[in-house]
């Protein structure tokens, strides 16, 4: 579904990027771990059309996407929950819904059902949500500020879910629940490719997983090897 | 005479707002202070004067006067949109990924540049709006209100109001408001960055029309450099009001004209331009971020 062959990525004159491939399949749970500045949130920047290749390839269901801009990429079915949840904190909670649904809401298209459908459907994912559709983006606590982002990308009714550190920041509990949320889009049929620093959470969850270093894939393999993989449980398991 | 000076100010005040908006819309998007905006509001009156001349020399004007007059309008604004869109696309975009000097620098060159334009092309005196109507009005009470200042009220009061309206209940408002406040989130969602900023500076530049053209008639001269000083005293009202905040470019546009038109007739009329930057000082000075700014937030 998705391919990214011989990426590098460059911020300034330091290469973020230095040559990564990966693949993920229609249906998949992909997780992408590794340490801080390993470029993996890079990596997700780039696939979005935020940062431009320097050198390299992407495609999406066969379409070539390496120069396509942003707000098309989301069109075509790609939608991603960056890093720090990037809630618009002055626009209300459901007006940030609105701004997740921008690509299919067009004027022809307000009323048509599968807008309702889309909201109704994340409602029905994370009820908080629909209490608190008045307020304020910004005054919403760290775990309904990720519900609200993970819906917001839902809005798009995306094929391909692009997920940073959705983790971050949030008590054990939120977490639980955020990774049981994705597991639930992922049945709904959204592929995901989940960038984590909670390898063990992500590996666990994901059906294949790859290792970045230092702007490489050093590694990869499926979840549950990965888990038991000697050399991933010293550097990233912390055993 | 208190209820006369407060129409007075309204009337300015309602013309300092339409200005104001463009700078805080633009400012909220882009960060950029927009020094070319004044000249928008400039071409606003002269377009006025030459569509109006066209339009009474076609024999329009004596068939219908209304007529004339809204097709002037619509005319003004729809050019001063053109000028507001090329702008954009020419100075400001090439220059959008470079430091934040280089916009500014550019904008006061582009000021100059519309400024110089006019002046070769129109001349350098003054220039006389068609007196197309009586200077009328009526009288209550020993005060006089002319129908052009009701006119320039009420009109400035329905545009914010759309304004309003168009900010909080649609899709391009809406998002309009998300590309202000996280520029790559909003194209993360599928907004289209470089539509939000064109409309942005098309509906800047239309009320600049609207007020350049409203002042022309108010005053009935205008001159190449009217711009400056009405965009230095908008600009005023939009930092008043908190630079960004639309709100407050309305509330900040309308408080400056009261002062004016107050403090000139109860103090003095010499330091007239003098009030509006001491009761910017004094705002400052209380609330650095403007009446309605918000304060400064870190991005984390």
């Amino acid at each position: 579904m998705l391919e990214l062959n011989n990426i590098h990525t460059f911020y300034g004159p330091v290469e973020a990027l230095k040559g990564v491939t990966l693949k993920i399949d229609q249906g998949e749970i992909v997780c992408l771990i590794g340490n801080n500045g390993a470029g993996k949130s890079t990596t997700l920047m780039t696939i979005s059309g935020i940062l431009r290749p320097g050198s390299g390839s992407i495609s999406f269901t066969g379409e070539d996407i390496t120069d396509v801009p942003p707000h098309r990429i989301v069109e075509m079915g790609i939608s991603h929950v960056p890093e720090g949840r990037r809630i618009f904190p002055r626009l209300t909670v459901k007006e940030n819904l609105e701004m997740g649904a921008y690509t299919k809401n067009t004027k022809f298209k307000v009323q048509n059902s599968k807008f309702k459908n889309q909201f109704d459907k994340v409602y029905e994912l994370f009820p908080v949500l629909k209490e608190r559709g008045k307020q304020m983006g910004g005054t919403l606590s760290g775990g309904e500020q990720q519900m609200l982002a993970i819906s917001r990308a839902l809005m798009s009714d995306p094929k391909l879910l692009l997920l940073d550190e959705p983790s971050l920041g949030l008590a054990p509990l939120i977490v639980t629940r955020i990774f049981r949320a994705i597991k639930e889009i992922n049945h709904d049929g959204i592929t995901v490719l989940l960038v984590e620093q909670n390898a063990h959470a992500a590996l666990n969850l994901s059906n294949r997983g790859y290792v970045l270093e230092s702007g490489k894939i050093t590694m990869h393999g499926l979840g549950k090897g990965l888990l038991n993989d000697e050399q991933v449980k010293k550097a990233y398991l912390g055993e | 005479m208190f209820v006369q000076q407060v129409i007075n100010g309204l009337t300015v005040g309602g013309v300092y707002a339409l200005i104001a908006l463009g700078y805080t819309m633009v400012y909220g998007i882009l960060e950029l202070i927009n020094f070319a905006h004044g000249e928008i509001y400039m071409l606003g009156a002269y377009l006025g004067i030459i569509f109006l001349g066209f339009f009474t020399a076609i024999g329009l004007t004596s068939y219908s006067l209304p007529l004339a007059l809204a097709l002037t309008f619509v005319l003004s604004i729809v050019f001063c949109s053109a000028y507001g869109f090329t702008i954009e696309k020419t100075a400001y975009k090439p220059l959008r990924n470079a430091s934040r000097l280089s916009p500014l620098i550019s904008a006061i060159g582009v000021s100059i540049f519309l400024q110089n334009y006019v002046m070769l092309t129109q001349g350098a005196t003054d220039k006389v709006f068609p007196h197309l109507f009586e200077e009328t009005g009526f009288e209550m009470q020993g005060m006089t209100f002319t129908y052009i200042q009701i006119f320039i009220i009420v009109v400035s009061a329905v545009l914010m109001m759309l304004l309003n309206l168009f900010i909080t209940k649609t899709r391009m408002g809406k998002a309009m408001r998300a590309v202000a406040q996280d520029k790559t989130m909003a194209s993360l969602v599928g907004i289209n960055i470089d539509t939000v900023i064109s409309v942005t500076f098309v509906i800047g530049s239309g009320l600049a029309a609207v007020a350049g053209l409203m002042v022309a008639m108010y005053y009935g001269l205008v001159n190449y450099s009217i711009g400056y000083i009405a965009g230095i005293k908008a600009f005023t009202a939009a930092v008043l009001g908190g630079i960004g905040s639309i709100p407050g470019a309305m509330f900040g546009g309308i408080l400056l004209g009261l002062v004016e038109s107050l403090s000139s007739s109860y103090i003095s009329p010499e330091y007239k331009d003098a009030y509006a930057f001491i009761i910017l000082i004094i705002i400052l000075f209380i609330k650095p971020s403007g009446l309605f700014g918000k304060a400064h937030e870190e991005k984390v």
